[in-house]
Parts: C-alpha cells; structure tokens; sequence
C-alpha cells in the first residue's frame, strides 16, 4: 500500500505542495497574494534552473557538486568583465560560456581522465571557488551595466519574471528531451547499465561529457541570473548551493543509483522547495538554520524509500 | 585487477617512499629560497599548524578505504568545538578532561548518525554526508545563540592544554605524533584494520570471509567522528574562539590529504605513512605560501589543483573505475 503510493513520487509531491502552501496561507496573512508569489518564486528559479540538467546526470549515474563553484566562477568573469566596461550582452555570453567550459572540464576528467565524478567534482569545486578567491580575495565586483539587471529582476509580462519564464521553457524542454526523445532514453540506459548501452551501440561517453557540458551551462545561466539579480559579485556567491540543488533532484524522485526519474518531479521538488525556504524566511527563520532543514530534507527524502524498501 | 599484479605492500610502499621523496624536495626548495624555514623552531611552528589536519585526515583515510567519504568532518569539528566552549564556560572549573571527554562522545555520536545511516539503510556516503555537514553546521547556530565563544570566556587550562609545550614540541603536535604511530602501526599490524582493507578492497569477498562490510563502514565513521570531535576541542582551544562558521570547507582540505597521501578513492588501498606525509606535503605548501608572497586567499585554489592532481595520477595508475553510487548488492 505505503509502496505502491511511492511509486507515485510525483503525487506524493503534489500533496506536499498543496499542504505547504494551505498551511502557508493560514499562519501568514501576505502569502496569498499575487506579489508575495511572485517573489516567492526567486527563492527557486535560478537554483532549479541548475536542478534540470542535474537531473539527467544523476539519471545517468553521475554526479557534479561543483555546480555552485561554477557559479561563482562564471560570476567572477562577468565582474571582472564588467570593470572593463563590457556591455550586458557579452556579459551574458561570458556568462553561459564560462559555465559551458567549466562543465566541458569535468566531463573531460570524467570521460577522458576516468576519474569517478564525485572525486573530479570535488576538485573542481574546490578549483573553481579557489579561483573566485585568488581572483577577488575580499574585494566585491559591482561595476556593472544598469540594463544588466533586467535578466534578474526583469519582468516578462505581469507578475511573470523572465527567471520564472525562463524556467518554465527549460523544464517543458527538458521534460521532451528526457521523455519524448531516443537521447532520453539512452540516458536512462546508461543510469541503468552503461556496460549493457555501451553493447547496444550507444556512446556511453559522449553521453555523459554532453550532460557534464549542458549542467555547466545552466550553471552559467543561473551564474548570469544571481549576478543580474544581487547586482554584485563576492568569491562566497551561491555558497552551499550544491547541496540545495542536490536536495531538489533527490527530492523530486530521482533516484541515486542512476536510471530512475522524471523532469515532473523535479518541478514540483523545486516548487516545495522553494515554497517552504520562502515560507520559513517569512517566519524569520535565519538561513543557518533553515541549512538544518535542508539537510535533514535530503537525507529524509533519501532514506524514506530505503526504509519502505527495507520492509 | 591490475594492483593485484605486484604485491599490495611493494606498490603502497613504492608510493609512499615518492611522497616522501617529493615532501622532502619540497622542503629543500622552500630552505633553498628562504634559508630561516629548516630552523627546527619553524619546522615546529609548520607541525603544529598541520597537526590538526594530520588526525582529521587519518580518520578520513579509514571512511574512504571502506568506499565511502565523510563530507561533514569540519561541521561535526565545528559543532565539538562549540559544545566544549559552552561546557567550558559553563563550568570552567572542570578541567580538560570531562572536555575532552564530551568532544569525542559528541563526536563519535555525529559518526555514528553517518555510519548507521550508510550501514543500515545503505545511502550513498555523498548523500549523507553532505546533509548530516549541513544539519550539524546549522545546529551550531540555536546552540549557540548566533554568538561567539571568545577568549576571556575560556578557562586558562581549556586554552593551555594545546599550547603547552614539551621537548620543544606543543601538545598539539605530540597528539598528532602519537596518531600517526598509532595508525601506522594499527594499520599494518592488527586484524580490525585488516578487515577494513578486505571490506572495502572486495565487500563481496569479505562478506564470505565473515567481514561485514556494512559494519566496518559504521566503525570507520564513529573512529573518523570522534577524531572530529576531539579536533574541535584542540581547534577551539588552539585558536581560543567558537562560532558558527570555524573550519567551513576544512574537510576538502582533509579530503585532498588522504588523496594526495595516495589513499585510492576507490577504496581498499591507502597506508597511514602516505596520508600523514600528504598532510605534511600540504603543511609545508601553506606555511611557505606567505614567503613566496602568495595571499591566503590562493589556498583554495592550491587544494581544488592537488585534489585534481592526485586523483588524475590516481586514476591512470588504476584501470578499474568505480561508480560513484555503487549499486548495492540486493
């Protein structure tokens, strides 16, 4: 019964939804409003943005934690880019191509390399935030043009932002990619058994650098995102986001031994996720503790169907 | 699989003969530039300053020898140390050893949530260790009040105990000392450890030779916690503060030792001779980054390019990958 109710994640999801937000609603009489919404949905946008393609490559058995790193990173570039006096288009694109190289990095240590990509991640957290700090040391980057704002802080039509908007086209494209397409599939295959797709013809490799390479570049764009929306750049930006990115993909169903999940879940973990932490920032919860929260989440989510497998 | 080929102990101890090879060039460049820093009051100013590391990667080693990794090493310290600061200002006549004492069992219980979680549920090591890291860093903060536990709010002893010295050496030095010979010779000589290479060289095949993987996993976190815990008194005491945030992102740094030490990510392979010479490799490397003129703001950056160093040498010596989420046995 209990089983078979988790093998709808996604339901489960969507009552967790519907709970945080009734109760939500009823201890906070600003919740229900289309303002108070609208803001909430920055708590999650750029966070989930990095979520998706995450997602894929855990489907697929990897895993990238320097996705925050590649964050500050980016943030750096267009800091320093923007002390020169680059205008807020090239900024953009420094942005995405300096998330896309940073990805290419760890897919080249992890294709090429054959290093395990928890370890190659590591280091190239450490490696890219490292940078960020030899870079700036205790300086602040904040030179940056006033239509630079508008990818963060813009609004596309009514309470609808461009991250928002942004978003919702990402996830409809992921949702096909992962769904509706051969590579979707293939990227199941190599979750589930890469010796087995490797025998099927698949370029198991090209695979797994590709999805390296596209949560590189949705670092980047988030990178671009944070840094229009916050209007400055410190080597700290994004600290610990890795771990709330990770807790959305888990979260939203996707399994950690690779081969298991769906674009569905993650959206609704990330609409949770992002109700919840604006929700408790609402109630002046202060953000070290909210981390409890975070953490106790992701083990919670990964131990809960452990337990119901256990029985 | 290709380490089988030569004798285990022959390529273990060939790799830790390079690491002191290169310790000790790189000892002789810095001296070679900067003449004062083989000056044994310097060398042991460098001792003291990585004797922490030294115990924290240690603990480390045997997490990683059993497949798994401890991400919230520096958040469990973290937390030990404010606790022993709390309890120190709250009774501060009670001396140093019901500190002690409170550190490790703190400790050994924040291991032990690690461990039970991987050996009883069977969760990835990442996973859990990266969310026990967050949930113990954010308990610092109610625990604390958001407040720091500073100086003239510790007992002289709860400070002194580190800093005292003996044959020229602080307390804090002989502690590490006295870890690397227990693990060297520990590891080498006696059955748990044995049994901690088999766990995690081939889980399947210890479980047939009576070895509960599961369960060495479990006691490779409690030992690597209670170091922790212990840590986070010496840390508090050594730099006579406590908040919120002391050693954030300390257990990379722990991590890059025992890689760097030539402890295989992989599992199953690694010496505790390597890992303290890793860990004296890095010392040196930081204590001459401030002669060479280098800000401390490039110390990141230094263990983001070892980290990847190690595990790119690593990974070409070793044919076999691992899967970082190993499919457990059903």
């Amino acid at each position: 019964m209990i089983a078979a109710a988790f093998r709808r994640w996604e339901s489960m999801l969507a009552v967790a939804l519907v709970v945080a937000f009734a109760s939500f609603s009823a201890i906070s009489p600003y919740f229900l409003s289309v303002d108070t919404l609208s803001d909430a949905t920055f708590n999650f946008t750029e966070r989930a943005l990095v979520a998706l393609p995450l997602a894929l490559l855990i489907i697929a058995g990897e895993i990238d934690i320097s996705v925050a790193g590649i964050i500050a990173l980016a943030s750096v570039v267009m800091g320093l880019a923007a002390e020169q006096g680059a205008n807020t288009m090239s900024l953009a694109l420094l942005g995405l191509a300096t998330g896309l190289a940073a990805g290419c990095v760890n897919g080249a240590l992890v294709t090429l390399g054959r290093v395990p990509s928890i370890v190659a991640t590591i280091g190239t957290m450490t490696l890219f935030r490292g940078i960020a700090y030899a870079v700036l040391g205790d300086r602040v980057l904040k030179n940056y043009p006033a239509s630079f704002a508008s990818f963060g802080q813009g609004y596309l039509a009514g309470a609808v932002s461009i991250e928002l908007a942004l978003f919702i086209g990402c996830a409809v494209v992921f949702g096909l990619l992962l769904h509706g397409t051969r590579w979707g599939r293939a990227i199941y295959a190599v979750g589930a058994n890469p010796v087995a797709t490797r025998f099927s013809g698949i370029a198991v490799e090209r695979y797994r650098f590709a999805l390296f390479a596209l949560t590189g570049l949705a670092s980047g764009l988030a990178a671009v995102l944070l840094t229009s929306r916050l209007g400055s750049t410190r080597p700290s930006i994004a600290q610990g986001w890795e771990l709330e990115i990770i807790s959305i993909v888990i979260l939203g169903g996707v399994s950690v031994w690779g081969g298991k999940g769906s674009i569905l879940g993650v959206v609704l973990a990330a609409l949770v996720f992002g109700l919840v932490t604006f929700g408790l920032g609402l109630m002046n919860v202060p953000g070290i503790v909210m981390s409890i929260f975070t953490g106790a989440l992701l083990i919670l989510v990964v131990a809960v169907p452990a337990l119901v497998r256990r029985r | 699989m290709s380490r089988y080929a030569t004798p285990a102990w022959f390529e273990v101890a060939r790799r830790d003969l390079r690491m002191a090879l290169l310790t000790v060039i790189l000892l002789i460049v810095v001296t070679l530039a900067y003449p004062g820093f083989a000056a044994p009051r310097n060398l042991a100013a460098v001792l003291d300053d990585t004797a922490i590391l030294i115990m924290l990667a240690l603990g480390q080693m045997l997490v990683i020898l059993v497949r798994g990794v401890d991400l919230s090493v520096a958040a469990n310290l973290a937390l030990c140390g404010m606790l022993a600061a709390l309890f120190n200002r709250a009774w501060p006549q009670a001396g140093v050893w019901p500190v002690l004492s409170l550190a490790l069992a703190a400790g050994a219980s924040l291991g032990a949530i690690n461990g039970l979680l991987v050996w009883k549920l069977r969760l990835p090591p990442i996973v859990v260790t990266l969310g026990t890291m967050s949930v113990y860093r954010g308990v610092i903060y109610p625990l604390s009040r958001g407040a720091w536990v500073n100086e003239n709010e510790m007992s002289p002893g709860f400070i002194e105990f580190t800093r005292a010295q003996f044959l020229g050496l602080s307390t804090l030095s002989w502690l590490a000392l006295l870890s690397a010979v227990m693990f060297i010779l520990g590891m080498r000589h006696t059955r748990g450890a044995r049994n901690l290479y088999a766990a995690g060289g081939n889980p399947e095949a210890a479980a047939y030779s009576g070895i509960d993987a599961g369960r060495m996993q479990f006691v490779a976190y409690v030992i690597s916690g209670a170091i922790a815990g212990i840590c986070g008194y010496l840390w508090v005491a050594r730099f006579a503060v406590a908040y919120t945030d002391i050693a954030l992102g300390f257990e990379l740094q722990v991590i890059a030792a025992c890689l760097v030490g030539g402890v295989a990510i992989t599992g199953g392979a690694g010496s505790a001779l390597g890992v303290v010479l890793g860990c004296l490799f890095l010392g040196i490397v930081r204590s001459s980054l401030p002669l060479v003129g280098i800000s401390v703001f490039w110390q990141m950056f230094i263990n983001g390019v070892v980290i990847l160093v190690a595990v790119l040498l690593g990974a070409r010596q070793r044919r076999v990958t691992r899967a970082i989420l190993e499919v457990p046995p059903a």
